[in-house]
């Protein structure tokens, strides 16, 4: 299923999904519970994400119900967008963000969110517009080689 | 610690907590969403439109956590309360006013979320920690934001330095109300909900704004205490905001959306 402000990529490749468990219901009938782990707390595609991943495995009629909990733990981080994923980002014209690790807060993050690499050109000389773009989760950069003005996936 | 197991005086002083956290970030992105469409630059609209969403999204988080603990409903508790009902503190009673107040409130405001957040990710209650961890990755990017504006208007021409200046020294009294003792803190820290007292973070916050306004060459702020009315004080402008925001939920009761 692809995530709905970004089609490019699937909800697996941007790492959204968490634990995946059968559970036994009371009455006899199974259960299929499906994480989801939001990239942003107020992300506003979250209820259409928990919708289309119940109808989808719903319809596949494997088990008598599916349930999409929200967890925060472990917290999505832009880490966990898969080699894969990022790859369909760049392809798509969206820079993917640079592996954070442990660094999320003071100088070491504000180093992180200035570098992106050109999604078109594939220049590293970069300048962040606008740490704040179309989405919760997107930001905004210009090239400087190509001069062309380009999306990346924050890191957060 | 979960919801289940907490002993009833905890359990209401823990949603007393949630509710000052949640009508934080709820009044505080609702006044900030007015800028869409009118911030001093394009690139402002976005970025204040974005950050406001997520303030309302954390607000909606703290509500359903709130929700889950007194067996209520988010909805209910975000859209349905009279005025005088909500626990915000009293420096986010004021209209949005000028680009200098909103950047001298925004700075003050995400300088205490900070420090509360940081405090919260230790909580004992883990919905709490969780909430919290998760919620300061985003905040990050707020702080930079406003720390970066702060310096703009500080070191830009008289005028505005005057306005932020003048901005600042009229909030920081109110703003300290942000870290007002709680009715049954006392049950918190024990518990481990609260993992330091809302006086030693006020501290915490005083010291890192102090250094923050001398970083940009604004003068040093006077020493002051909150007021024991700090999270229960309305005023007009208030009561304006609480009809713009509570309007759509009220034109249709019980409708969903």
């Amino acid at each position: 299923m692809a995530d709905p402000e970004i089609p490019a990529i699937s909800v697996v490749e941007l790492g959204v999904i968490g634990q995946v468990a059968f559970e036994p219901r009371a009455d006899g009938g199974e259960r299929l519970s499906v994480e989801l782990l939001p990239t942003f707390v107020g992300c506003p595609a979250i209820d259409v994400m928990r919708q289309q991943i119940g109808e989808r495995l719903s319809a596949l009629e494997i088990v008598d119900e599916v349930v999409v909990p929200l967890r925060f733990t472990p917290p999505w981080t832009s880490d966990r967008i898969t080699p894969e994923g990022r790859e369909k980002l760049r392809a798509s014209g969206f820079a993917p963000p640079l592996l954070i690790g442990s660094a999320f807060d003071g100088a070491e993050l504000q180093l992180h969110i200035a570098q992106a690499t050109c999604p078109y050109c594939g220049s590293r000389n970069t300048t962040l517009d606008n740490p704040f773009g179309p989405t919760l989760c997107r930001a905004i950069h210009h090239c400087e080689a190509c001069h062309q003005p380009f999306e990346q996936f924050k890191a957060v | 610690m979960t919801a289940e197991t907490l002993a009833p005086a905890t359990r209401d002083a823990a949603a007393e907590l949630l509710l000052t956290l949640a009508d934080d970030e709820f009044v505080i992105g609702f006044w900030d969403s007015e800028w869409t469409g009118i911030a001093p630059m394009l690139e402002e609209d976005v970025a204040m439109s974005s950050i406001s969403q997520d303030e309302i999204g954390h607000a909606r988080a703290w509500y359903e956590l709130l929700a889950n603990l007194t067996d209520d409903d988010a909805d209910r508790l975000a859209f349905g309360r009279a005025a005088d009902e909500y626990r915000h503190a009293a420096f986010l009673n004021h209209a949005r006013t000028d680009w200098a107040f909103t950047v001298a409130r925004r700075y003050l405001y995400e300088q205490a979320d900070a420090v509360r957040l940081e405090a919260l990710v230790r909580s004992s209650y883990v919905p709490i920690a969780e909430l919290a961890a998760k919620m300061r990755r985003e905040e990050t990017y707020h702080l930079m934001h406003f720390d970066v504006w702060l310096r703009r208007l500080a070191e830009a021409g008289e005028d505005a330095r005057a306005r932020l200046l003048s901005a600042v020294e009229r909030l920081w009294p109110d703003a300290q109300s942000i870290f007002q003792p709680l009715v049954g803190e006392e049950a918190l820290l024990a518990a481990g909900i609260l993992p330091a007292p809302l006086a030693e973070l006020r501290g915490t916050w005083q010291e890192r704004v102090r250094a923050g306004l001398a970083a940009v060459g604004l003068p040093a702020l006077a020493e002051v205490a909150p007021s024991d009315d700090g999270r229960t004080r309305r005023t007009d402008d208030f009561a304006w905001l609480h009809g713009q925001f509570t309007m759509v939920a009220r034109s249709e009761v019980g409708a969903t959306w």
